[in-house]
């Protein structure tokens, strides 16, 4: 088990340079030495899955849903290695048997990272709708959850979260807001 | 597929027999990954080892959950046990897993056709789908019924130095799981996660 660092290292002057919240999510994934990330594709994570796909630290792949996905983390967490789940909101909707079945009962620090579609503009009103069973979902397990927002937030949620999954052995979902990606708007 | 498929020529076996046999030829520390119902009732009534994990929910995810212990340790072999209503809940996994052709990975499918635990509603592969016809077209080409239980043992061994994925199904009877697994999720992770060198007990 790592040992908790007590103090997230301050930003280089080199990060700072590109301070996408894709590139914070990545470095922070790299830090923390979370390095097998299975997903399903979303438009908004496309920027985090392509560069995650060209960096060698990372074994990335599509899987064909998102409870595949949480089956195989939870492999692979067994294994010793840590992972992360990529989806967006209609995905994580189809995870409560999978997390209430698995991740939940055999203590698997899975972490889930959510491109949140269906507030802030959203176009399609199925995704509005699925969107509203999220954190019901996630509160009705008593399972971490955070909606980041803002930029400067992202590095300390993201890094405090996969911290305290790993040392807690329980899942977390961190939720990309529009605020934070921009989103998915009608004319994209 | 013609009616004369390979599946209807095999021999119709017994689960708690041929996951004995396989366990019998498990000498490495091999991980078993045994999914719901009867086929882990079966693995844990074969003798339980340390190196096995036991799914108590979650159906269908054997096979991914195997294929995340072969990508987290290259060196061990896994193997996933599956039936095949399960298998049928989760088809997309063949694909990714035929994707990523981890050279440590074997998948056994017990056929019986039915949904057992539930009270034995047929499976379509009881009569319209063919598990390794499935397999092969989602890109497992190394994918085989096996025709009796020395054929299967030839198959396993075979399998546990193959240099790609494997699928062997096998048809097996309507007997009901020989044993019954202590449903103790923390307990049966923490064991397995000790049986594969990741921790050490307190």
């Amino acid at each position: 088990m790592a040992i908790v660092e007590q103090h997230t290292p301050p930003l280089t002057s080199h990060d700072t340079a590109e301070r996408t919240w894709h590139g914070i999510v990545l470095q922070t994934l790299k830090r923390n030495d979370v390095g097998l990330i299975p997903y399903v594709p979303d438009r908004v994570l496309t920027p985090l899955i392509k560069s995650l796909h060209a960096d060698p630290f990372f074994t990335t792949f599509a899987t064909a849903r998102e409870e595949e996905a949480v089956g195989i983390l939870a492999g692979a967490w067994m294994g010793g290695r840590r992972g992360a789940l990529l989806m967006q909101t209609s995905g994580f909707a189809t995870l409560a048997n999978v997390l209430a079945s698995l991740a939940v009962p055999y203590q698997i620090p899975l972490i889930m990272f959510v491109s949140e579609r269906g507030t802030l503009g959203e176009f399609n009103y199925g995704q509005a709708l699925v969107c509203r069973t999220m954190r019901p979902v996630l509160d009705s397990l008593a399972l971490e959850h955070h909606t980041i927002t803002r930029l400067d937030e992202l590095e300390f949620i993201v890094d405090r979260s996969i911290k305290q999954a790993v040392t807690t052995q329980a899942p977390v979902a961190l939720i990309l807001n529009p605020l934070l990606t921009g989103g998915k708007t009608f004319d994209k | 597929m013609s009616k004369d498929t390979a599946k209807r020529n095999t021999k119709v076996m017994n689960r708690y027999d041929v996951t004995s046999r396989l366990i019998g030829k498990l000498h490495n520390e091999e991980a078993v990954i045994g999914g719901i119902g009867n086929t882990n009732f079966d693995l844990w009534a074969a003798g339980h080892r340390p190196q096995n994990f036991y799914m108590l929910g979650s159906m269908g995810l054997a096979f991914p959950i195997a294929l995340g212990v072969a990508l987290a340790q290259p060196d061990r072999r896994v193997i996933a046990l599956e039936g095949d209503g399960s298998l049928l809940m989760q088809l997309g996994a063949l694909s990714t897993i035929a994707s990523l052709k981890p050279k440590n990975l074997t998948m056994i499918v017990f056929d019986n056709g039915i949904y057992q635990i539930t009270g034995s509603q047929p499976t379509p592969a009881a009569s319209v789908a063919d598990i390794v016809a499935i397999s092969v077209g989602s890109g497992l080409t190394n994918s085989v019924w096996a025709a009796d239980e020395e054929d299967f043992e030839r198959l396993v061994d075979e399998s546990l130095d193959a240099s790609e994925p494997t699928l062997i199904a096998l048809r097996i009877d309507d007997q009901p799981g020989v044993g019954t697994t202590r449903r103790d999720p923390v307990q049966i992770r923490e064991r397995f996660m000790h049986g594969l060198g990741v921790r050490q007990p307190l």
